[in-house]
C-alpha cells in the first residue's frame, strides 16, 4: 500500500478512516451526549415533538439538577456507593495482593490450574448466585444494610483482581528478588520491600478496577437493598426517579452522567495496563 | 510437607524467618484467604441453588423438603421457558455477531495513528466504563414512546413517514432489536479494547516482510492478521457471550421481559421468578439452564489456556 503514491487514494482511504470513526462514535458516544442535552433542557423543550429536539429551544436550565440534588437522595447514593466501593476495594486487596503473587511464583503442574479455576469462578455470574445469596443475606439479619454488598462484592473482585495482578506480578524479572534475597531479605521480605514497590502502578490499576466493578453492579443490588437511603448509584438511579408512569428524564440524565464520566476518564487512564495484565494469562 | 511442617517447630526462635522463606508453606498462606473466600461466596451459594432447586424453598416460609426434579419439570412446562430460552440464544448470538464484526472495524480503524486518539478512544470506551445500568436508562428515554429522538430523526430525514412512529420497547420484534442494539453498544468497547491488545502485539516486521513480497492490504489482513490474532479474539468472543447469556439488566430496564415476555431471557424470569415472585426455588431452577453454557464457554477457556502454553 504504501507504495501507490496516488493522492486520491490516500485521501479515499483517510476519508474511510473518519467516517469509520464518525459512525463509531456517533453510535457509542450518543447516549452520553443525549444525557448532557436533556439535563440542561426545560421540561417544556423535552415534551415538545414539534421543535427540533437537537437544539436548545428555550434558555438551558439547572432545574433537573435542583431536583437531583433537593428531592431525591441521589448524594447519599453516591455516598453509598464510594464506602461500599472502598470496603470492597480495601477486602479485596488483602485477599487479591497475595494470592496473585502465590500464584506468579508458584512452579509446578498445580500453579497455572489453580490460576485458571480462580479465573473461572469470576465468570460465575450474579444471575446464578442471586438466589441463594438472597437468602443467606436474609439469615444473616443485612438486608436493606451496605453490608450485605460489601461481603458479596468481592466475589466477583477478588478473582477478577488476583488474574489481574497474577498478570503484573509475572512481568516483574525473579531475578530483582533473587538478588534481594542473596543480599539477607527473606522470600516475603523481598515481596514486600522490592516487588510491591514496583508494582504500585499495577495494584492501583487493580484498585481502580476493583472499584469500577462496584460501581457497576445491579443485579445484588436490586435484589439485597429496598430502602432508598440505602442504594448504590446504579440502582438508585433506575429504582428511584422512574415511577409508574412519571419519569424525570432530565433529572435522570444528569444523574446517569454525573455518576458516569468521573469513572471513564480515571478508566480511560488505566485501561492499557488492564489489558496488558488481563490477557497475560489467557494468550501469552 | 511433613519435613517442612517439622523445620517450623524445631526451631522456634526462627520460626518467623523460617515460614517466610519456606516457599512450601508460604504460598498455601498467602493463597488460602482469596480461595477459603472464594469456597465460601461462590463455591456455597452455588450448591446450595443445586440444593434449592430440588426444594420447595419460598420467601414466605422456613421450612423446605425434597422435592426431586419437580421444580424442573414444573418450569419446562410453562411457555415462558421456552419463550425466554429462545430469547436468550437470540440476544447472544445476533449481538455477539455484531459485536465481533464491529469490534474488528474499529479495532482496526483505531490501531493507526491520528490527531486525537485519546480523546476518540474515551468516547468509543465510554458506554463500557460507565455503570451499564444508567447507560440502559439514557436508552430508555432515546426508545421514548412519544419523544423517541430516533423517531424525530427519521421523520426529519424522511425515512420515517410523517405517520410512522415506531414504539421501540413496545412492538414485539422492535424490542427485541432495541435490546439487542443496546447489549452490541455495551459490548463492543470491551471487544475492540481486546483486539486492540491483540493487534498492537503483532510485530510490525511481520506486516513489513509481507508487503514487500506483494501482499495487499486485504490479504495481509485475512491471511496474517486474523490468524495470528485468533486466540485473543476468542478471548473477546468469550467474554461477551458469557457478559449477554447471563446478563438481565438491559432487559430489566429496558422492557422487564414485555411485551407480553416477548423479550424475556432466562436471567430476568429467574429474577422475576425467584426474587419478586417470592419462588426461590422455581428461580434456582431457572437460572440453573444458565449453567451448561456456562460449562462449556470454560472448557473452550481451559483448551485455549493449555494450547497456548504448549506453543
Amino acid at each position: 500500500m504504501a507504495r501507490r503514491p496516488f493522492k486520491l487514494v490516500r485521501i479515499a482511504r483517510a476519508g474511510g478512516h473518519a467516517s469509520v470513526l464518525v459512525f463509531f462514535i456517533t453510535f457509542l458516544a450518543f447516549p452520553f451526549y443525549w444525557m448532557l442535552m436533556t439535563t440542561f433542557k426545560t421540561t417544556i423543550d423535552l415534551h415538545d415533538v414539534s421543535k427540533n429536539p437537537f437544539l436548545f429551544n428555550e434558555p438551558p436550565t439547572l432545574e433537573h439538577l435542583a431536583v437531583l440534588f433537593q428531592d431525591t437522595q441521589y448524594l447519599q447514593w453516591l455516598i453509598n456507593t464510594g464506602a461500599v466501593g472502598v470496603a470492597v476495594v480495601l477486602i479485596t486487596l488483602v485477599l487479591a495482593v497475595p494470592a496473585g503473587y502465590a500464584l506468579a511464583r508458584m512452579t509446578g503442574p498445580w500453579a497455572q490450574t489453580l490460576g485458571i479455576a480462580i479465573f473461572l469462578t469470576y465468570l460465575v455470574p450474579p444471575t446464578i448466585l442471586f438466589i441463594p445469596f438472597a437468602r443467606i443475606i436474609a439469615t444473616l439479619g443485612l438486608q436493606d444494610s451496605l453490608w450485605s454488598l460489601v461481603l458479596v462484592y468481592p466475589s466477583f473482585t477478588v478473582p477478577f483482581c488476583t488474574w489481574l495482578l497474577m498478570g503484573f506480578f509475572k512481568a516483574i524479572p525473579r531475578d530483582l528478588e533473587d538478588a534481594a534475597m542473596i543480599d539477607g531479605l527473606s522470600r516475603l521480605g523481598a515481596f514486600l520491600k522490592v516487588v510491591m514497590p514496583i508494582s504500585l502502578a499495577g495494584v492501583l490499576t487493580a484498585v481502580i478496577f476493583a472499584f469500577t466493578l462496584v460501581t457497576q453492579e445491579f443485579v445484588y443490588g436490586v435484589t439485597f437493598i429496598t430502602s432508598a437511603s440505602s442504594y448504590t448509584v446504579s440502582v438508585g438511579v433506575p429504582t428511584f426517579l422512574v415511577r409508574g408512569d412519571v419519569y424525570f428524564w432530565g433529572s435522570m440524565m444528569g444523574a446517569c452522567l454525573i455518576a458516569s464520566v468521573p469513572i471513564a476518564i480515571i478508566y480511560n487512564l488505566f485501561v492499557d495496563r488492564f489489558v496488558a495484565g488481563f490477557t497475560v494469562g489467557a494468550v501469552k | 510437607m511433613t519435613t517442612a511442617t517439622a523445620d517450623a517447630f524445631t526451631a522456634k526462635a526462627g520460626w518467623r524467618t523460617r515460614l517466610a522463606d519456606n516457599e512450601r508453606l508460604l504460598w498455601p498462606l498467602m493463597l488460602a484467604p482469596a480461595i477459603l473466600y472464594i469456597v465460601l461466596l461462590v463455591g456455597f451459594p452455588f450448591f446450595l441453588s443445586l440444593f434449592y432447586s430440588v426444594s420447595d424453598v419460598t420467601v414466605g416460609s422456613r421450612s423446605m423438603s425434597f422435592v426431586g426434579l419437580e421444580n424442573f419439570r414444573r418450569v419446562l412446562a410453562t411457555d415462558t421457558f421456552w419463550t425466554s430460552l429462545w430469547n436468550t440464544l437470540i440476544f447472544t448470538i445476533v449481538s455477539q455477531f455484531f459485536v465481533l464484526v464491529f469490534a474488528n472495524i474499529l479495532a482496526m480503524a483505531l490501531s493507526a495513528d491520528f490527531r486525537g486518539k485519546w480523546l476518540v478512544r474515551l468516547l468509543i470506551l465510554l458506554p463500557w466504563v460507565a455503570p451499564i445500568s444508567l447507560g440502559a436508562i439514557g436508552w430508555l428515554w432515546i426508545y421514548d414512546s412519544i419523544y423517541s429522538v430516533i423517531n424525530w430523526t427519521g421523520q426529519a430525514l424522511r425515512i420515517l413517514g410523517p405517520n410512522d412512529w415506531p414504539i421501540w420497547l413496545g412492538q414485539p420484534n422492535l424490542a427485541m432489536a432495541s435490546i439487542i442494539i443496546v447489549q452490541i453498544w455495551r459490548i463492543v468497547p470491551l471487544a475492540t479494547v481486546i483486539l486492540l491488545a491483540g493487534l498492537t502485539s503483532i510485530p510490525q516486521d511481520i506486516h513489513d516482510a509481507a508487503a514487500v513480497d506483494g501482499a495487499g492490504f486485504w490479504r495481509r489482513t485475512l491471511q496474517i492478521t486474523f490468524p495470528l490474532l485468533l486466540p485473543i479474539t476468542l478471548v473477546a468472543v468469550l467474554f461477551g457471550i458469557i457478559f449477554t447469556f447471563t446478563d438481565m439488566i438491559v432487559v430489566f430496564l429496558l422492557t422487564r421481559g414485555g411485551p407480553y415476555d416477548q423479550t424475556q431471557v432466562l436471567a430476568t424470569w429467574a429474577f422475576f421468578t425467584g426474587i419478586q415472585g417470592g419462588d426461590l426455588a422455581g428461580g434456582a431452577a431457572v437460572s440453573l439452564f444458565l449453567f451448561p453454557v456456562l460449562v462449556a464457554v470454560a472448557i473452550v477457556f481451559l483448551l485455549l489456556a493449555r494450547r497456548s502454553e504448549v506453543t
